[in-house]
C-alpha cells in the first residue's frame, strides 16, 4: 500500500493535496486496491458548495460501489472529466488521478484530517 | 473460514482472499477484468473445490433422483452430465446442480458450496428407500476448472486420453492427467469451452501446478471468483442465491427447459404445473442500462413509479463493455424492448429489456 507523506487523509479513504486555498481530492491506493477494477465514476458538477462528509461522487468497480465524501467544505471549482472516459486511471495512479478541486471555505478543517502516519495505522486497523 | 487444498497456492500467487460463504477463496489474483478477458481469449484456471459433492448409490438411485429433481435423467447414459434444478413442494428452488452418471444407479451430484449441508439434509429427508447410499463426499474431492478456448490444447499436453472425444456435457472417469487420476468433465460456468477436473483432494495442488506449467506460454492465468461471476453473468447462467432461491422457481428464472413437467411425479411438480398453466406472474429479464449507471444485486426496479421487481445480478459486462443486469420483474414488463427504471443509489435510471444470453460465442 502506497501512502504519500505530503498529503492529508480522511476516514473515507480520500486524500487531500493542498495548493494554496485549493484542495485536490482523490481516493487512496488502499481504497482503489480494495475496490479493484474501477469501471465508472460519477462526478459532481463544478460550482456547487459542499460541506464536510457530503457525497461528491461515486466510484463503481466491477464488484463494488463506493461513495466519495468531501473531506473539507467549500466550492467545487473543477472536476476531472478525464475520469469519465478513463476511470481506470484511479487504479493506475490513485495519487495523480484527482477527482475534484475544492476551493476551501475553512482551511482549519485540514487539522481534522489524518497525516500519512496516522492514515497508515488507520488502514492497518481496518484491514 | 474453511480452506480448500489450494489455499496456500492462492496466497503464494497473490490472490486476494475473501470470505465466500464461509470459504477462504481468491476474488482475484491480478484484476477481475484481466482474468475475465484471459478466459474469453485464452484460458483461466479456477479453484472450485468448495463445491459440494454428494454420492447417490443403490438400486433405487435413478428412481429416487427422478423424484428429487425437475429434469429427466431416465434416458441418461453413463458418461453424461445433466444440469437440473431441485425444488421444494411449493416450486421454490432448493438448489441447482450437476448430476454425473458414474455407473448404473451410481450418481455424483455437484451442488453449490453454501447449499451442501442443506441439500444433503433435503435428500436424506426425502429418501424412503432402505437400499440407497446418500453420502456427502465433498471433502474427498478437489475441483479445478480450466475454462477458455485454449483449454483443450493445454490439458491435452498432460494426458494421452483424446480430449476431443469428450463432448460438451460428457465426462470420462479415471483419466490420467499429469499423473493424477481425475474425472474429466467438459462443463463449466463461463460460456467458454473448458473442463472441470475432479481429483482426490490431496492431489489438487499437484494437478493445479501441472496445469499451470502446461499453460505457460498459452495465455493461461489463475482466475478468481470475481471473474467467475462476470463470466457467468455475461452468458446469463443463474447463480443460486441471486437468480434462484427458495422464493424463486426455475420457471420464473427462465429454466423451463430443465423442468420436465411431463415426467412422472417429482417434488414441486404440482406447484410448477400450476405456475405453467396459470401463466407466470414474474419472470427473469435481461436488461441494458439506457441511462448511465451500474445496476447491482438487490436494487429495485420501477415502472409507472411502482415497484415491479428487483435486480438479481448486474454490473459491467466486460466483454461487451455495457452495463447490464438480470431482474425478476412482473411478467408484463419482461418483453424485449420494454423499458423500466432501476433505482441506483437514490436515482431512477432508465433501462430496457434485451435478449439473453448477453454474450454468446
Amino acid at each position: 500500500m502506497k501512502v504519500l507523506e505530503d498529503l492529508k487523509y480522511a476516514k473515507g479513504h480520500e486524500w487531500v493535496r493542498v495548493e494554496g486555498n485549493k484542495a485536490y481530492i482523490g481516493i487512496t491506493d488502499f481504497a482503489q486496491d480494495e475496490l479493484g477494477d474501477i469501471v465508472y465514476i460519477e462526478l459532481p458538477e463544478a460550482g456547487i458548495h459542499v460541506d464536510v462528509d457530503d457525497i461528491i461522487g461515486s466510484i463503481e468497480s466491477v464488484k463494488a460501489a463506493a461513495d466519495v465524501y468531501a473531506p473539507v467544505s467549500g466550492e467545487i471549482i473543477e472536476v476531472n472529466e478525464e475520469l469519465e472516459n478513463s476511470p481506470e486511471l484511479v487504479n493506475e495512479d490513485p495519487y495523480d488521478a484527482w477527482i475534484v478541486v475544492i476551493d476551501m471555505a475553512d482551511s482549519g478543517e485540514l487539522d481534522n484530517l489524518m497525516d500519512a502516519e496516522e492514515y497508515e495505522k488507520f488502514c492497518e486497523e481496518e484491514a | 473460514m474453511k480452506k480448500t487444498p489450494l489455499y496456500e497456492t492462492h496466497t503464494a500467487l497473490g490472490g486476494k482472499i475473501i470470505n465466500f460463504g464461509g470459504w477462504a477463496l481468491p476474488v482475484q489474483y491480478s484484476s477481475i477484468l484481466k482474468e475475465h478477458h484471459a478466459v474469453r481469449n485464452a484460458a483461466g484456471l479456477f479453484d472450485v473445490s468448495h463445491m459440494g459433492e454428494i454420492l447417490i448409490e443403490g438400486k433405487d438411485a435413478q428412481e429416487y433422483l427422478q423424484h428429487m429433481i425437475t429434469n429427466d435423467i431416465s434416458k441418461m447414459s453413463q458418461g453424461r452430465a445433466v444440469y437440473s434444478p431441485m425444488c421444494y413442494r411449493n416450486g421454490g428452488t432448493v438448489d441447482d446442480l450437476l448430476i454425473y452418471k458414474l455407473e448404473e444407479n451410481k450418481y455424483l451430484l455437484v451442488v453449490n458450496a453454501s447449499n451442501t449441508e442443506k441439500d444433503y439434509e433435503w435428500l436424506m429427508e426425502n429418501c424412503t428407500s432402505d437400499d440407497l447410499l446418500i453420502k456427502d463426499v465433498s471433502s474427498d474431492y478437489g475441483l479445478i476448472a480450466i475454462q477458455g478456448p485454449a483449454s483443450q490444447k493445454i490439458l491435452q499436453k498432460l494426458t494421452s486420453t483424446p480430449l476431443d472425444e469428450i463432448r460438451f456435457f460428457r465426462f470420462a472417469d479415471n483419466v490420467e492427467v499429469g499423473g493424477v487420476k481425475a474425472i474429466v468433465s467438459r462443463t463449466g460456468y463461463t460460456g467458454e469451452d473448458g473442463f472441470e477436473l475432479y481429483v482426490p483432494s490431496y492431489q489438487t495442488v499437484n494437478l493445479w501446478d501441472r496445469i499451470m506449467e502446461a499453460g505457460a506460454g498459452e495465455g493461461l492465468v489463475p482466475a478468481g471468483l470475481g471473474a467467475r461471476d462476470t463470466l457467468r453473468f455475461e452468458v446469463a447462467l443463474p447463480l443460486y442465491g441471486q437468480e434462484l432461491s427458495p422464493n424463486i422457481s426455475p420457471l420464473e428464472a427462465g429454466l423451463g427447459r430443465f423442468v420436465k413437467l411431463n415426467k412422472q411425479d417429482f417434488i414441486g411438480k404440482d406447484a410448477l404445473l400450476r405456475q405453467a398453466e396459470e401463466g407466470l406472474k414474474r419472470k427473469l429479464a435481461g436488461f441494458e442500462m439506457v441511462d448511465k449507471g451500474m445496476p447491482r444485486t438487490g436494487y429495485k426496479v420501477l415502472a409507472d413509479e411502482k415497484e415491479i421487481g428487483f435486480v438479481t445480478s448486474g454490473g459491467l459486462a466486460p466483454t461487451l463493455k455495457k452495463n447490464l443486469g438480470l431482474a425478476l420483474v412482473n411478467v408484463q414488463h419482461s418483453n424485449l424492448g420494454d423499458e423500466f427504471y432501476v433505482q441506483v443509489r437514490g436515482k431512477s435510471l432508465k433501462a430496457k429489456v434485451v435478449s439473453t444470453p448477453f454474450y454468446a460465442k
